[in-house]
């Protein structure tokens, strides 16, 4: 009995009420492989692999006709047709792609683009990159509930701007983005709506002309799909839209993407939007079901507990809370079997708290005490439950051994207190 | 982030939690860090006033698993020592014991902090105090 301590496979652990430990809870950051998709994909990384690019063999075609299935299905997920779906890396490429493309493409009408400040880095950086180029850039503020004002957007439009890039839903708070007013309001100014609908695509409906998207990114790992790949929708008509390439070559994918293509991926891909259609509105009422038995089950136990985001326009499997008086690393490492996030500096690589958190009010105390449960297609209700407990009891821990918590309880107010930070 | 178990044990099992009567004249409180920064400690004292001797420590920390466990062991080591050899318990002495990360170090700064600030109020408290202590026992 020798067994190596960090080759010991946890999935061994079973808590009490029988779920297996540890439990993933952090689908926003990536969502486990579907079976059926990788089913799906794995005859093409074997037999079928040829080379989807090779047209005089059926190796090739062999490779071609998977992707071209796959197409349909990414296409039909969103309302689009199979001309209009361009295939990348992943979000963060099709992000890059759309924003450096469009402006790059429509430099001669205008150097303004719109973004708003709780993007992801993916589009706020590339954003800033443009910032460099003589690009001139708007930064919206969101409200509260982490929503845009469309008023701000109506204001932030001149004869200069070519493009507005909002997200759909976003990711560490779930909230979703008046995407149909924002896109209507874009057709009506002629300015080009790109979004990053990474978080939303195959949780909740997207459909391309009913919120007049024009160009729109995709990514396969947020909806049960492999890793490295994704997808960027590009309007053909009304109006056509023209993005410049950013990685020349062999001119696959219309010329806007060259590189051969990760055919077992994006077979998954499409499976995976397959799946998530005929999934998506009895999976988002039972992920939204226990969600709000999360929250329940937390806030009916704990005080000084406040949400972050809107409650009504959000994803179905997120909830972002904090817990006040309770810092969100030390939080984290005591339900170390159930695998979250937080907007607490601590856990981010620049010792910030969160920006996303900031942007909505939430003082800089309240954004380290943040934690992100993000609930997926294979969390349970017993999870759930489990989750719930390991949370109140060990924020009721932290708090007996938070100063801040005492001081509260003693009267004092927290926000009069002259700190003596070091 | 992984940590040392060290880290663990204490972040587990924290040492003297709790609080004393802030009022009291051998008791020396420190109050360091600020919310905003994700980290603020409350480290007692209670200092016998003959010897200087430090009897009891205790801590409360909202912060980070290192900043739990630094103060955690800032009570452990200040227990019996006198005032001023507490106050030679540097930061770096605290990196060392627990094997703290480099992005944790500001963590043992605030403990270092914590330490020195109690032992500066139970001073302030006695300097204030002394003519009436001193009446009291005579």
């Amino acid at each position: 009995m020798s067994t190596d301590v960090k080759t010991m496979p946890q999935e061994q652990l079973v808590a009490a009420n029988g779920v297996k430990l540890p439990i993933y809870m952090d689908n926003h950051a990536t969502t486990p492989l579907d079976p059926r998709v990788l089913e799906e994909m794995l005859p093409y990384f074997m037999e079928k692999f040829g080379n989807a690019a090779s047209r005089n063999h059926s190796f090739g075609w062999a490779g071609e006709e998977g992707v071209e299935t796959a197409r349909e299905r990414v296409a039909k997920l969103v309302g689009a047709t199979t001309k209009e779906i361009i295939f990348t890396s992943g979000a963060t490429e099709s992000d890059n792609l759309a924003i450096k493309g469009v402006a790059e493409m429509y430099k001669e009408k205008g150097n303004h683009i719109i973004t708003a400040v709780t993007e992801h880095k993916a589009v706020l950086d590339t954003c800033k990159r443009l910032e460099k180029y003589c690009y001139r850039v708007t930064y919206l503020p969101v409200q509260k509930d982490g929503l845009v004002d469309l008023d701000d957007l109506k204001r932030a439009i001149d004869d200069k701007t070519i493009l507005v890039t909002i997200m759909a839903a976003n990711n560490e708070i779930g909230v979703l983005q008046p995407v149909a007013e924002i896109g209507k309001l874009c057709r009506e100014r002629g300015v080009i709506f790109h979004s990053d609908a990474t978080q939303a695509v195959g949780k909740v409906p997207v459909d391309v002309n009913k919120q007049n998207i024009d160009v729109m990114s995709i990514s396969a790992h947020k909806m049960y799909g492999p890793k490295g790949v994704g997808a960027l929708y590009v309007r053909r008509k009304n109006p056509r839209v023209q993005i410049s390439a950013i990685i020349d070559g062999g001119g696959h994918e219309r010329g806007m993407r060259s590189g051969t293509l990760n055919v077992p991926g994006i077979v998954g891909l499409g499976k995976a939007c397959l799946i998530c259609m005929e999934d998506m509105p009895k999976e988002s009422c039972h992920l939204a079901g226990m969600r709000n038995r999360l929250r329940d089950n937390i806030m009916g136990r704990l005080d000084e507990v406040y949400i972050n985001g809107s409650m009504e326009h959000r994803l179905p499997g997120n909830l972002n809370i904090s817990f006040a008086y309770v810092e969100g690393e030390s939080l984290l490492m005591g339900i170390n079997d159930v695998a979250v996030s937080s907007g607490s500096a601590c856990t981010s690589a620049t010792l910030e708290p969160s920006y996303v958190l900031k942007a909505l009010g939430t003082g800089d105390d309240l954004a380290h005490s943040s934690i992100r449960f993000g609930i997926g297609r294979f969390n349970t209700e017993a999870e759930i439950d489990y989750v719930a407990d390991r949370v109140v009891e060990t924020v009721q821990r932290l708090r007996e051994l938070s100063p801040l918590y005492e001081m509260a309880k003693e009267g004092v107010d927290l926000k009069q207190v002259k700190w003596a930070a070091e | 982030m992984s940590y040392s178990d060290k880290v663990l044990d204490h972040y587990s099992h924290p040492r003297n939690v709790g609080s004393m009567d802030k009022g009291s004249t051998d008791v020396g409180t420190g109050l360091v860090g600020a919310p905003e920064c994700g980290d603020v400690m409350k480290l007692q004292i209670k200092v016998n006033p003959e010897t200087s001797v430090i009897e009891d420590a205790k801590f409360k920390t909202f912060g980070c698993g290192s900043a739990i466990a630094s103060s955690s062991l800032a009570t452990e080591w200040v227990k019996g020592k006198t005032v001023d050899e507490a106050l030679q318990i540097k930061n770096t002495d605290i990196v060392k014991e627990l094997s703290l990360p480099p992005v944790k170090i500001h963590c043992s700064v605030l403990a270092e902090d914590a330490i020195r600030a109690a032992i500066h109020d139970w001073k302030k408290k006695r300097e204030t105090a002394k003519p009436e202590t001193v009446e009291a026992r005579s």
